[in-house]
């Protein structure tokens, strides 16, 4: 079971390098948010991941759950950011 | 044989979860607008986050068989809930601020059906 685990996270480690394309040379600064909040989910995943494959589940539990409300209070400042600042669209 | 259903359960969740996140994935990669990235994003990755913590919260509550291993998967459970509140509002945030600040969503004839260009500063 260890090395499903491993091989899931391999798998998830993966997907966030393709995302991290878009999220560097995305066209717009939104593209960019979205790809952070994609690749901070994966992350709370494989955190998850972690800690089942070390054995230290009680540890990393904690760890994901503060990550994932870091994630989204991050992706909700940024909007509300951008809602009072407006960005220059160059379409 | 109970070990082997319940790993049957976690493999079979975590592979669907997996897919989800590689659907996902493609959709962010391949759409052609900010309104159809947020879109493919927003549901693929609850619906792929919610079927790989279910999986794994399964796991555990069979794995290590005891009280604390139950206040565990219900931790791992509580992420879940959380993040399926939690990712339509900062979807729904993000989308509302894009749609504020002038993004025109794409059409297929390049035809502007959104006549926005100057951006709205809100006091």
């Amino acid at each position: 079971m260890q090395n499903f685990f491993l091989g899931v996270a391999l798998t998830m480690c993966f997907f966030i390098l393709l995302c991290l394309y878009r999220a560097v040379w995305g066209p717009t600064v939104f593209d960019r948010v979205i790809g952070a909040g994609f690749v901070g989910t994966k992350t709370a995943i494989l955190l998850l991941l972690i800690g089942f494959i070390y054995r230290r589940i009680d540890m990393f539990v904690d760890l994901a759950l503060v990550y994932s409300i870091l994630n989204f209070i991050s992706t909700l400042i940024v909007s509300r950011y951008f809602i009072k600042k407006g960005v220059h669209v160059h379409s | 044989m109970m070990s082997v259903l319940v790993m049957t359960i976690t493999v079979t969740l975590l592979s669907v979860g997996l897919f989800f996140f590689f659907s996902a994935t493609v959709g962010f990669l391949r759409f052609p607008d900010v309104y159809t990235r947020m879109h493919a994003v927003g549901k693929g990755d609850t619906l792929a986050l919610l079927l790989c913590v279910t999986g794994l919260a399964l796991y555990n509550l069979f794995d290590n068989c005891c009280w604390y291993g139950f206040v565990q998967s219900v931790k791992l459970l509580s992420i879940a809930v959380f993040w399926f509140l939690a990712s339509p509002t900062a979807t729904h945030a993000l989308l509302r601020s894009a749609f504020e600040s002038g993004v025109t969503p794409w059409t297929k004839d390049g035809t502007v059906i959104l006549d926005k260009t100057e951006t709205e500063v809100r006091t």
